[in-house]
């Protein structure tokens, strides 16, 4: 009991900070139709702004919550503005070409961001353990939790709701799904669908870098952040459907528990079991578990 | 795809290319080798592209081919250049065999994820597989050549060149051949509409399973040759970003033309030490922006350079289908 207990309270930490990031990228490919390899490195961009942040705070000697609160102002504004520069300056040009030529736009986007960050924080593992202290440890059902971990959850359920609010019960949301489901029509309908573009894709890089912040201080910064966070992000996004919250929802929970049941009961299957309930739920239901399938042209 | 160019033309062009790397010096001579080896990878994804499908997940058959060859290597002392390549061939298109009936069924972005996830699981399993060495691999010995065993480093690296160079230039013939088949033709035609195809009488997954399979073929050959030059072998084979640079080369010489994809193959290898040995902190990023000024300025690849002028030649003939027209329409 205590060891399922265990599993189920990790997989929803895990699930809580992925769900964040795994969002961004399921708007992004609903509203653009592009599946961001570089989405990754938004995450980590995030994770090293938070700890430059956290760093900084520590610095003029800030109280640890002032340092998180400094972090995740400073993540959110900086990446939005490297989502609207970069929509606006660049993947703006590649529009109307092929998903697979929008996909390697994101994959050279990727490689670039990876030396960007090097270039900027260097090599070595970067730290920003301030705020995880934060919270204290609390002792659940006889089991001890560092409170950070367990205050992840309900920070991102919030986000999640957000989200969810936004797109269903306000007319801006109404647009983007307007967008979303048919774009020559909201254009003719007088919806500026550049804006919804850019507004859209600078939220993305602002759930990834947030996702990145709210990890930052439970890791280490180093090289390599990112294309683990993409391919587990993708898994994400294709178990629950591309472009569905829920399905990101659910696909974070999912791949949260798996994680957290492997690392418990059979730790040499943890990288790969993620990748095999993407396959599995691939091979029966190839638009995911929360797409409607979609008409075609004959 | 280039019509006009015999094979026999092909052949002589394969034999110069392979005589050339007697004058080259050694350093060109080992990067035109991993040029070539990625270019018989970046081939087969031309070929399974054909049918509008794009695989993410050709680091697989990469890995299988390196390991395979590897673990024959070791344990029966196989260490013929030429029969590795086979061996390679063989565990690539085994491997595809498997994988390609039940992956055909699926199109666009959701065939690149499931490739792309079949070759992570691939990995995972390697990372973790203490037998095979786990995340450091292992190493196998100096590849031999028909009994020959050489000690000279240069001579060494001229007979990895040249068996290299010789296979990728004859898949490459043989691709040209496929390409005007009729099978080839009838991947252009899946490609455009599958179901219209399947109207037709033909089975669309029956195409696509052959095109993967011939796919997974050259990626289990181009992992032998990585295995060789290298001499060494990893669960890197896997990883993603391993395949994604294959995807890369294949979107940089674009799909009209075999010999862009050597080409395409070389600039990138050009592209990467030249950057290594004078950018060696950035070299990513100049490979990012490389890729995309040619997806900018060259929309249609590095084959776009002279197969354009070409098309503009034979157009009136009407000796094109009509997907390759429209192919070269966009």
């Amino acid at each position: 009991m205590n060891l399922f207990l265990t599993i189920v309270l990790d997989g929803l930490i895990q699930a809580s900070w992925l769900f964040v990031v795994a969002l961004g990228l399921t708007l992004v490919f609903g509203v653009l139709k592009i599946l961001n390899i570089a989405h990754g490195s938004f995450y980590a961009l995030g994770a090293y702004i938070a700890a430059s942040a956290v760093t900084l705070a520590a610095a003029y000697s800030l109280p640890p919550a002032a340092g998180f609160v400094a972090m995740l102002l400073s993540v959110s504004l900086i990446a939005a503005a490297v989502g609207i520069l970069l929509e606006r300056g660049l993947l703006k040009m590649f529009y109307g070409r092929d998903e697979v030529v929008l996909l390697l736009v994101t994959y050279a986007v990727f490689l670039i961001l990876e030396d960007v960050t090097k270039l900027i924080w260097g090599v070595n593992p970067i730290y920003a353990t301030q705020p995880y202290e934060l919270f204290g440890k609390l002792e659940f059902a006889g089991l001890y939790y560092v409170g950070y971990d367990l205050v992840l959850i309900p920070i991102s359920a919030a986000i999640g709701f957000l989200v969810w609010f936004g797109l269903n019960r306000t007319i801006t949301g109404k647009i983007v799904l307007a967008v979303i489901h048919n774009e020559e029509m909201s254009v003719s309908m007088g919806v500026r669908v550049n804006r919804v573009y850019a507004a859209a894709f600078a939220f993305g890089v602002l759930l990834a870098a947030l996702g990145g912040a709210l990890t930052a201080p439970k890791i280490s910064m180093q090289p390599g952040l990112s294309s683990d966070v993409i391919i587990l992000s993708f898994a994400i996004v294709v178990i629950g459907g591309l472009g569905s919250v829920e399905g990101a929802a659910v696909g974070a929970i999912l791949v949260g528990l798996a994680r957290a049941a492997s690392v418990h009961l059979m730790p040499q299957a943890e990288l790969f079991v993620i990748y095999l309930i993407m396959a599995a739920v691939l091979m029966f239901r190839p638009e995911g578990l929360f797409k409607r399938e979609t008409a075609r042209r004959i | 795809m280039k019509p006009g160019l015999h094979p026999l033309v092909m052949l002589a062009l394969v034999a110069a290319v392979t005589l050339f790397g007697r004058v080259l010096p050694t350093w060109t001579l080992s990067l035109a080798t991993i040029a070539a080896s990625n270019a018989l990878i970046a081939l087969g994804i031309v070929v399974l592209a054909r049918t509008g499908n794009v695989s993410f997940g050709q680091g697989l058959f990469f890995a299988g081919g390196g390991y395979g060859v590897a673990l024959v290597a070791n344990a029966w002392g196989i260490t013929d250049a030429v029969a590795q390549v086979i061996i390679g061939a063989v565990c690539g298109g085994l491997l595809g065999l498997v994988i390609g009936p039940l992956i055909a069924r699926y199109s666009g972005i959701f065939f690149g994820m499931l490739t792309l996830a079949l070759s992570m699981v691939l990995y995972g399993a390697l990372v973790k597989s203490s037998a095979l060495g786990g995340s450091d691999g292992f190493n196998v010995g100096r590849p031999s050549l028909f009994g020959m065993i050489f000690n000279d480093t240069r001579e060494a690296d001229f007979m990895l060149y040249a068996v290299s160079v010789i296979t990728t230039g004859l898949a490459g013939i043989a691709a040209t051949i496929l390409f005007r088949s009729e099978l080839g033709l009838v991947s252009l035609a899946v490609r455009e509409n599958n179901l219209r195809t399947e109207y037709l009488g033909l089975s669309a997954t029956r195409i696509i399973t052959i095109n993967f399979v011939i796919a997974a073929i050259f990626a289990g050959a181009s992992g032998a040759f990585a295995l060789m030059a290298q001499r060494h072998v990893d669960p890197q084979f896997a990883y993603w970003t391993t395949s994604g640079e294959f995807v890369f080369v294949a979107v940089l010489a674009g799909y009209q033309s075999v010999a862009a994809v050597f080409v395409a193959s070389l600039a990138l290898e050009l592209v990467r030490s030249f950057s290594n040995l004078y950018l060696p902190n950035t070299w990513q990023l100049v490979l990012g922006a490389f890729l995309l000024g040619v997806i900018l300025f060259l929309p249609r690849g590095i084959g776009s350079l002279w197969v354009r002028d070409r098309h503009k030649r034979i157009k009136p003939a009407a000796a094109l289908p009509v997907a390759a027209q429209k192919e070269a329409a966009q």
